[in-house]
């Protein structure tokens, strides 16, 4: 493998989450019965003219950025000519030499370490509808044609499949963060078209690439690469040609399948779409645009280092999260111990969304209550095993820590008096464990505290208890010896 | 005057309406008995709507009684078939539009409808508005009402021809190259071919989106203006429609010409230019000097590009236009195809015209890579040029003075085995397009065959107030417009002048 290296570059098509469509204000609605959700306009009737969906310029600029990257101040759209049965004009508003953003990077994770990719633009187009086949004829559904479609073309910077699925998965962070895009991929909000090549070890120039078109899910996009980069190194190796073509993806074979070469490749004959202005974007709309960006994960992760003193794992898990992070932050401010905080929400929290499937939404323990529990452990109130009992209750149902601890009389046993009696208990009814302590087995004691804590059933302060249990059996002398 | 009521122009029969002179639903039956005796020879209607519009006129009727006004309240038009009317077809006169209905009104219709007009039906043309002579109608073949051996002009030669034979009051047609004005010139009525922008387009089927442009054909200058006024201004439907307040631009008329200054512009008054077309406008201009106006001379160097510049933004613009009639949504379609690409090729080829496909084949060429720069980024700059000569040439003038045409109505039959000399009929209106600007074609006399003559008046960006004063005072002054080609009562249009 290391003989070969392998060149990727990523044009990502991304839905936009605008109410109306990009030129007339149709809905956008996924799953709506088909050609319901249609006008003159998205149907490409005669006479019909496209009007401009501004809140998809403005979304597509918030993209731009969040990428790092140069927002044209003049921009303009054009008329990209092909034949197809799903596109109801025959050509695609889409933008050719002046798109809206231009240049960028992302930082992507690969295994850890931090990649920077280049983004090359940024435009936006209009979708296609989809083509219905019923065996004997065929029908065409235009709800989704004209819905607003970012495209993101990357720099052909990514070496391997996985660095692709690092720069896809760092690309939707960024998409949810600022909220342009709800990237479902069930619903098609993600689709790739991903060009790849590769040449021997060393070698200076790029081998002929290939394109496969139309990858919906982050797997496809993966298992495509591989089998791609794979074949193109057997082909080598035996001595042939790649040929520049397009490729499909059969996930079912396992295999890309040639769809057209070079020679049949489409002339799009782009010219400037006569129907629209072009967009002039002034410095100060921009400028207005960019004061509501939340903040970078990257940021914001360097930030939750600096400010609460988190180490970095729990900074990147809890920043790549837009409301994981927000809850932190909430839960943080109310509390004494953020460290404190960020161990519940990376574990407990995390476990229990996890096992339901769920988002934040589900879980019932407002931030002031979660900064709560930490203080009543903090305080030495909770040990750890009535903490988590009052946590699955509060991420359950809800309510005040300190109620919850009262109700269940869930306070630890910390008092010198409660806990001595405990302890002449338990010395009484484990003598050979109290023998084996005296003898030097130390492990001895750990499971007398054990029977402490089963006593008191769990409220017993740990700590206390074996303090407690170690000055007592070193005061008293072996009266059996 | 029972029965003459077609021959009326617009202002007149609002006049008559607003006096309870007559009634909306006489005007429409004097009509549609014009229609009757003479449509058969003129063949201008691709559809009359006869009891809709007579349904259209009671209740125009009605509303008048119950107090209502509008500008056009009770008044029928004709439309051009290039313009969506909600519920019926358009049909584009092209084969592949058969059976399309529109499921709305294009913006233009709907403020007639708003200013209470009666649609009165719908007027043949050159298939896609692609023409200059209306033979390329897949449907019909309409007549010059002046000498039925003529062309009546095109595209819009129907909207030309309906209001020329009185058959209506007045008509809208769209100019993407001259497709108003050279029909008004051949048919000897009035056309306006607003600035780019000043009428929404929505609605109207696009040949060159970056051209097009619908205006009023009338009979005089005043309906011109008149109608101008409800269909013009800002529409936010159609992004190239300006923002800009829409005057009364009856309030720019005046009897003379004093302080305007008309400009003549040199390459449009040279070879290829008819000598009785040029005494014509000769004679026009010394009217209008004799008006008041002050005459000077203006230089438009770039004129001599103007035809191939047309020719290649147009088709340009229209290869992709034209490529959603493909037979899968609604319109012609080619029976049992095997595949999506057959589909296209038998639809399009069994359902676009000679013209159509010749227009859309070399629009295609111009654009395929290879060929881009040299050709369509070629023509945009050029067209640049061309529209600083204007306005540069309107740094001098308020308005200029041209033919409409090199000649009058040529025969049925003459230029169709030759484009391009049809093509080359449009130097004189394509410019204007070009460089988004005004144009207004007036009659200004007749031929000694007795063809109509057009003057042409061009204005700057929106500056039809000034146009249509222009054309207001020379029309006044020369009277050209009391000449009617059909004798009323008669068996056919009038051979000699009366």
């Amino acid at each position: 493998m290391s003989r070969y290296e392998y060149t990727i570059g990523l044009e990502t098509h991304v839905q936009l989450k605008t109410r109306s469509k990009m030129f007339c204000s149709c809905g956008t609605d996924f799953g709506a019965p088909p050609n319901t959700q249609v006008c003159p306009v998205c149907l490409g009737y005669p006479g019909a003219m496209p009007v401009m969906n501004m809140e998809a310029i403005r979304l597509t600029v918030l993209t731009g950025l969040m990428l790092n990257a140069r927002i044209s101040g003049y921009s303009k759209f054009d008329r990209k000519n092909y034949f197809y049965p799903d596109m109801p004009k025959n050509y695609q508003i889409s933008q050719y030499d002046r798109p809206l953003c231009e240049g960028g990077f992302v930082e992507v994770d690969v295994g850890g370490r931090l990649k920077t990719v280049g983004i090359t633009r940024i435009h936006l187009e209009e979708d296609v509808g989809k083509n219905l086949h019923f065996g004997v004829c065929s029908g065409v559904d235009f709800n989704r044609a004209g819905v607003p479609l970012m495209e993101i073309v990357s720099e052909p910077q990514l070496a391997s499949p996985e660095e692709a699925l690092a720069y896809l998965l760092a690309l939707k962070q960024i998409l949810l963060y600022a909220g342009v895009s709800d990237c479902n991929l069930e619903e098609g909000n993600l689709r790739c078209d991903v060009n790849c090549s590769v040449r021997p070890a060393g070698h200076p120039a790029l081998g002929t690439k290939t394109e496969i078109k139309n990858l919906n899910t982050f797997k496809g996009v993966q298992a495509a690469l591989s089998h791609e980069l794979q074949r193109q190194v057997e082909v080598l190796e035996r001595g042939g040609r790649i040929e520049q073509e397009t490729r499909r993806w059969d996930p079912d074979l396992e295999e890309t399948v040639s769809m057209r070469t070079k020679e049949d490749a489409h002339d799009y004959r782009y010219f400037p779409e006569p129907d629209l202005m072009p967009v002039a974007l002034d410095r100060a709309l921009v400028e207005q645009w960019a004061a509501t960006l939340p903040e970078l994960p990257r940021r914001k992760r360097e930030r939750f280092m600096a400010q609460y003193g988190l180490p970095e794992y729990d900074a990147r898990v809890l920043a790549a999260d837009k409301g994981l992070s927000e809850y932190f932050e909430a839960a943080a401010a109310a509390s004494r111990n953020p460290k404190g905080v960020s161990n519940w929400v990376m574990t407990e929290m995390r476990r229990r969304l996890a096992e339901k499937d769920a988002g934040l939404e589900a879980a019932r323990i407002t931030p002031e209550a979660m900064a709560e529990l930490v203080a009543l452990v903090d305080e030495g109130v909770l040990n750890s095993n009535s903490a988590k009992e009052v946590f699955l209750e509060l991420f359950e149902r809800g309510g005040h820590p300190r109620e919850i601890v009262e109700v269940r009389g869930l306070a630890q046993v910390s008092d010198v008096k409660a806990m001595e009696a405990l302890v002449e208990r338990v010395i009484a009814e484990h003598s050979k464990s109290v023998d084996d302590y005296r003898k030097g087995k130390t492990a001895a004691l750990k499971f007398l505290v054990g029977q402490i804590m089963r006593l008191s059933q769990g409220r017993a302060n740990p700590q206390l208890a074996a303090e407690q249990l170690e000055r007592r059996l070193r005061a008293e002398p072996p009266s059996a010896l | 005057m029972a029965g003459d009521l077609n021959t009326l122009t617009l202002h007149e029969a609002e006049e008559r309406l607003a006096r309870g002179a007559c009634s909306s639903v006489e005007l429409v039956q004097d009509l549609l008995g014009a229609i009757r005796e003479r449509d058969g020879l003129i063949g201008g209607y691709l559809a009359v709507n006869e009891e809709d519009a007579l349904k259209q006129a009671r209740a125009a009727d009605a509303a008048r009684a119950r107090g209502r006004r509008g500008a056009l309240l009770g008044l029928p038009v004709a439309i051009k078939d290039v313009l969506n009317i909600r519920g019926e077809p358009c049909t584009c006169a092209s084969r592949i539009l058969r059976g399309y209905v529109s499921s709305y009104d294009a913006t233009v219709v709907a403020r007639l409808r708003a200013a209470g007009a009666i649609l009165l039906g719908r007027t043949n043309m050159d298939e896609f508005a692609m023409g200059s002579s209306t033979e390329h109608s897949a449907y019909q073949l309409t007549r010059n009402p002046w000498n039925p051996d003529r062309v009546p002009g095109g595209s819009s030669g129907g909207s030309a021809a309906v209001v020329a034979a009185d058959e209506a009051l007045a008509a809208l047609g769209s100019d993407t190259g001259g497709s108003i004005r050279q029909p008004a010139a051949f048919c000897g009525c009035v056309g306006l071919k607003p600035t780019y922008g000043r009428v929404s387009r929505y609605g109207l089927t696009a040949f060159a989106s970056s051209l097009d442009q619908v205006g009023p054909m009338t009979k005089d200058v005043r309906d011109a203006a008149r109608l101008l006024k409800v269909i013009a201004g800002r529409d936010p439907m159609d992004s190239t429609s300006l923002d800009e307040p829409v005057p009364d631009y009856e309030s720019f008329f005046a009897e003379d010409l004093s302080g305007v200054c008309l400009g003549l512009p040199q390459e449009y008054f040279v070879g290829g230019l008819d000598t009785e077309v040029e005494k014509a406008v000769q004679e026009a201009i010394r009217l209008c000097e004799k008006l008041g106006a002050r005459i000077v001379e203006i230089r438009l160097p770039h004129t001599r590009y103007a035809i191939a510049t047309y020719y290649i933004i147009a088709t340009a613009e229209a290869s992709a236009n034209l490529a959603r009639f493909d037979g899968v949504r609604y319109g012609y379609r080619a029976a049992d195809p095997r595949d999506p690409m057959d589909l296209y090729t038998r639809t399009r080829a069994e359902g676009f015209g000679a013209e159509v496909k010749r227009r859309i084949i070399f629009g295609a060429y111009v654009l395929s890579s290879g060929y881009y720069d040299a050709y369509y980024a070629c023509a945009q700059k050029v067209r640049t040029l061309i529209r600083r000569d204007f306005h540069a040439a309107f740094e001098r003038c308020d308005a200029i003075l041209t033919p409409v045409t090199p000649t009058a109505a040529y025969r049925i039959g003459e230029k169709t085995a030759n484009p391009l000399q049809m093509y080359l009929g449009d130097v004189f209106t394509v410019p204007t397009n070009l460089a988004g600007i005004c144009g207004l074609a007036v009659p200004c006399g007749f031929t000694g065959e007795g063809l109509p003559i057009g003057l042409q008046v061009l204005g700057p960006a929106m500056g039809e107030p000034q146009i249509l004063r222009v054309g207001y005072a020379y029309e006044r002054a020369a009277g050209w417009g009391r000449r009617k080609p059909w004798r009323s009562g008669g068996a056919g249009p009038a051979k000699e002048a009366p």
